[in-house]
């Protein structure tokens, strides 16, 4: 019953989150400027591949490379974890309790509500990828374009779900923000967010392959850059969403024990 | 007149360590983070020198100069800068700035020393660790002059990183809404990891005139060989005084545009 009323709203909830991302873009803009580092990634890395190419990647692969890179993470991320902590610590969380919905549809349309305003800053750079590098910037086959949506979206449903787990553990601890960080930096050295994960070490590499960062932002880059045939890819995939349901299940059940030790005052 | 803000100096120190006090065990976990940081950030360095001598005109050791740099002051940015600052964006949105404002001091002086995380101590030294590393690397010792050079750098690059912190609070009071401040912030530094001469174009003019990364990170570094030249050590040390005066004045006109939470 609760999932039918969810699916019900959410339509609603999603116009809100819209509406929302409308209302604060200044902050959108700071949120773009702060996901930069791709770029300087790329300036990093062109530079490296001038003297003699990296792997496979020459000047303009690398260019190719974090111009999607960037693409891919204005398009999956979340902020679930801060609004969570925040609203533990502010007690404002027991005015969303009230509501006949999950809280988490709430966060999932907020984030998903701004894709919209997100997309705007993504398809010209998308675009200009095409203009610097050529076709080889957006997939060549027909199948890498369902794909390519697949992958983006399950790398935004790790994200989320990843960011909902630590945000709930501040019911149990003061406060989830160290933890954030530390899932922050595994991220940035194992997503291929500043370098493709190819480029690793075997052994790190056997890691990032395992681990979940790679799949939130490695994997639809990859699929966008064309990095892998049909097979490995679907491989890839599988998965990517392998651990989008160990997630869920982690961070639902989390949820549910943590809410019960909720008690806001005044809130 | 300054014997007065020292002592009140004096008086912001012991109230903030007494409160760190009380959170004796954050210490060690502290620590701990601060040391995967650097350790972490360590890890593209490793994969860009891999089956390469040097990259734009810097050996490995030489580039490891500029990551000791950057993770020295990131603990001077992270352990004296941010976290009283911080307070300032909390003050903006809750509307209690009025209480700072209200005191008989300078309120840029009462916001800049209200907290200290002294914990942030072990980035230094994973700094200094990082420059005996690099020089072990490099089979020799830094240049005396160099040392003096970069001694005096810096004290500029803290300078030059507080009046950006400055900056961007002030933005804080135009858009209130900004919890990520802090992130945006340190997002922007990171790119000072790198030795300048990475950059080409359009990037290069950026983080050379408009957010001085360079001098931040690149010139200590080439101060420590000895072979930062004498007119970049005095344009650094000028381009500083000259930031931290623009950063004042836009902190005075930020405050002068602030409205109370009841008004």
């Amino acid at each position: 019953m609760s999932l039918r009323n969810a699916a019900r709203a959410f339509p609603t909830m999603l116009r809100i989150g819209f509406s929302e991302a409308l209302a604060y873009r200044a902050e959108l803009l700071i949120w773009v400027v702060s996901t930069t580092m791709p770029l300087i990634m790329m300036a990093l890395w062109t530079a490296v591949a001038r003297e003699a190419p990296v792997g496979r990647y020459g000047t303009q692969g690398f260019v190719g490379y974090f111009l999607a890179t960037f693409v891919v993470r204005q398009l999956t991320g979340s902020w679930a974890a801060w609004q969570i902590n925040f609203e533990v610590r502010q007690g404002t969380l027991a005015m969303r309790l009230l509501r006949p919905i999950s809280p988490l549809w709430a966060y999932a349309a907020e984030n998903l509500g701004a894709m919209p305003m997100r997309l705007l800053v993504a398809v010209p750079v998308a675009l200009l990828s095409v203009a610097a590098v050529g076709r080889e910037a957006v997939p060549q086959t027909a199948w890498g374009w369902p794909v390519l949506v697949l992958a983006i979206f399950g790398g935004w449903l790790i994200t989320f779900l990843a960011n909902v787990a630590i945000g709930t553990m501040v019911f149990f601890m003061e406060s989830s923000q160290k933890l954030m960080d530390v899932w922050l930096v595994l991220f940035f050295v194992f997503s291929g967010y500043m370098y493709p994960v190819e480029l690793f070490p075997p052994l790190l590499r056997t890691a990032a392959d395992w681990l979940p960062f790679r799949y939130q932002i490695g994997l639809p880059v990859e699929v966008m850059t064309g990095a892998h045939g049909l097979a490995e890819t679907l491989g890839l995939l599988g998965r990517q969403w392998l651990w989008i349901l160990v997630l869920a299940v982690f961070s639902f059940t989390l949820w549910r024990r943590g809410v019960r030790r909720f008690a806001a005052y005044g809130g | 007149m300054i014997r007065r803000y020292l002592r009140l100096l004096g008086v912001q120190l012991r109230a903030s360590s007494l409160l760190i006090l009380q959170y004796r065990g954050d210490f060690l976990l502290e620590g701990l983070v601060s040391l995967f940081w650097t350790v972490t950030a360590l890890a593209p360095l490793f994969v860009v020198y891999r089956g390469r001598e040097s990259v734009a005109g810097w050996s490995f050791g030489e580039a490891l100069l500029v990551v000791g740099w950057f993770t020295l002051l990131q603990g001077v940015l992270e352990g004296a800068i941010t976290p009283s600052l911080n307070g300032v964006v909390d003050h903006i949105r809750k509307g209690t700035l009025d209480f700072v404002l209200l005191k008989p001091a300078d309120a840029q002086f009462l916001v800049s020393t209200t907290r200290f995380l002294p914990w942030r101590a072990t980035n230094v030294l994973s700094g200094v660790g990082l420059f005996v590393y690099a020089f072990h690397l490099l089979d020799r010792g830094p240049s005396l002059p160099g040392l003096f050079a970069s001694l005096v750098l810096l004290g500029s690059s803290t300078l030059l990183l507080y009046s950006m912190w400055i900056l961007t609070v002030s933005a804080a009071f135009f858009v209130v809404r900004v919890d990520n401040l802090t992130y945006f912030f340190q997002s922007i530094f990171d790119a000072a990891r790198w030795p300048s001469t990475v950059f080409k174009g359009t990037l290069s003019f950026i983080f050379t005139f408009i957010i001085p990364l360079a001098l931040m990170t690149t010139f200590p570094a080439e101060a420590m060989l000895g072979r930062l030249p004498l007119k970049s050590l005095v344009a650094a040390v000028g381009g500083s005084l000259a930031f931290a005066f623009i950063s004042r004045r836009v902190w005075l006109r930020s405050i002068g545009h602030y409205t109370s939470a009841s008004s």
